[in-house]
């Protein structure tokens, strides 16, 4: 960790894009698993109240992972946020390789929240005294999207990574 | 939530204990003011915002074991909720900013502070540091109280209620100063094992306060079990977010990279 910043002006900022490559993928990630949780608590349960607090059918199981996601949501969004900081004040930042993670994060606990959590744990529905299909279609469909994009980009972003390293090396 | 044999000698019970409780409290903050004294008298000054954190701490201790709020925590559970909130974690944490061991390391003797070091590098206070054992002693101290009878029994017995409420303080302390680190402490741990630690025991809080919510201790009516669990899942989340917030920060100020004029260069 040392080494890789010694003469950082004198190089191109790419050198230390590339070796802080994964804490920018990582960072992504975890921003976007907390992000997506923070929108889920803000929109879903505050302002729509469509969530509800607690559900009589939620298993424990369901408490649990609900309580272990929750708890971690908040150290994801501002551990991330950190690591941002840190990768900026080491000329790393990568935002495309960050916004892969971002959409990866994003989309795949979305999916968790809408499949796993929602329909087997059952800890809340996504709205109550309605017909629930057509959300819980849109709500997971729109989390594979993001899922699908965020993959594409992290890989292309890989194979660049790829190239140029072999170029350099 | 219980009946008094008699209101007059239930009140004065009452207030015996809420006399105990608030004591230490009142005489940690004659002993910082002291501190700062001779601190400033040795001309080593003391900053303003740590005695605002502590001033500001103590006095949310004791909202919480006397006064009105107390008072009135024994009628209603989401009250005793704001009352928990106070005294097990806010009141803590900003204690805990205030640095008091810092403080009073300044004001010792260097012979008096040289034992008090030791006393700190001890092994018990490796045990009572390590954010696992801290963790446990709280959280899991919370999940006896709410899912037993012991918080009927709190309120029937004067003993008990003391010895609950010290407990919740001293747990809560511990366990923010076994995970932010303010104050010299001998038995570090790493960052990442700090961060595990506590998303493990903010998880512990939130599902016991859904369990709460689901089912109210005994004596609680339901309404007042459901405004109190959702007092303690956001309340608790509010204050575990500054803490979170303070380690990473502590975190990126420790990981910052070394700017190195290497002797070779120039």
């Amino acid at each position: 960790m040392f080494t890789k910043n010694v003469n950082s002006s004198m190089k191109s900022n790419y050198s230390n894009r590339y070796a802080y490559s994964n804490r920018n993928l990582w960072s992504g990630f975890l921003f976007g698993l907390g992000f997506v949780a923070f929108i889920d608590e803000t929109v879903f349960h505050q302002l729509l109240h469509w969530h509800h607090f607690y559900d009589r059918s939620t298993t424990s199981i369901g408490l649990i992972s609900d309580g272990l996601f929750h708890a971690f949501s908040w150290l994801a969004t501002v551990g991330a946020l950190f690591m941002v900081g840190d990768l900026k004040r080491r000329s790393a930042w990568w935002y495309m390789r960050w916004q892969g993670g971002v959409l990866i994060g994003a989309g795949g606990f979305n999916l968790y929240d809408g499949i796993i959590q929602h329909k087997l744990m059952r800890i809340h529905q996504i709205r109550y005294n309605v017909d629930i299909l057509p959300y819980d279609l849109v709500w997971n469909i729109a989390a594979a999207i993001i899922l699908i994009i965020g993959i594409i980009i992290t890989i292309h972003i890989q194979n660049k990574l790829k190239r140029e390293l072999h170029a350099h090396a | 939530m219980h009946n008094h044999i008699s209101l007059e000698t239930g009140d004065s019970i009452q207030h015996i204990g809420e006399l105990i409780l608030s004591t230490p409290f009142i005489l940690a903050l004659v002993s910082y003011f002291v501190s700062i004294f001779i601190s400033i008298r040795r001309e080593r000054p003391w900053p303003l915002y740590r005695t605002v954190f502590w001033t500001i701490g103590v006095f949310c201790c004791l909202t919480a074991v006397a006064g009105p709020l107390a008072d009135r925590a024994h009628m209603d559970f989401t009250v005793h909720m704001a009352g928990h909130l106070l005294l097990g974690m806010l009141g803590p944490l900003l204690m805990v900013l205030g640095a008091p061991m810092t403080l009073i390391l300044r004001a010792l003797s260097v012979q008096q502070a040289r034992k008090l070091t030791r006393i700190l590098r001890s092994k018990a206070l490796g045990v009572i540091s390590n954010p696992i054992i801290t963790s446990i002693l709280n959280v899991g101290g919370l999940w006896i109280l709410y899912s037993t009878d012991l918080f009927f029994m709190m309120h029937e017995n004067i003993f008990l209620h003391v010895i609950v409420h010290i407990h919740v303080f001293l747990a809560g302390y511990f366990f923010t100063a076994s995970l932010i680190y303010i104050d010299p402490i001998a038995h570090r741990t790493s960052f990442l094992f700090r961060s595990i630690v506590l998303v493990l025991a903010l998880a512990g809080h939130g599902i016991l306060s859904k369990y709460i919510y689901a089912y109210p201790p005994n004596g609680v009516p339901e309404s007042q079990a459901q405004s109190g669990a959702m007092l303690m899942y956001y309340g608790g989340d509010m204050i575990d977010l500054v803490l979170i917030i303070i380690l990473c920060f502590q975190w990126f100020k420790a990981t910052k990279p070394r700017v190195t004029v290497s002797p070779l260069s120039v």
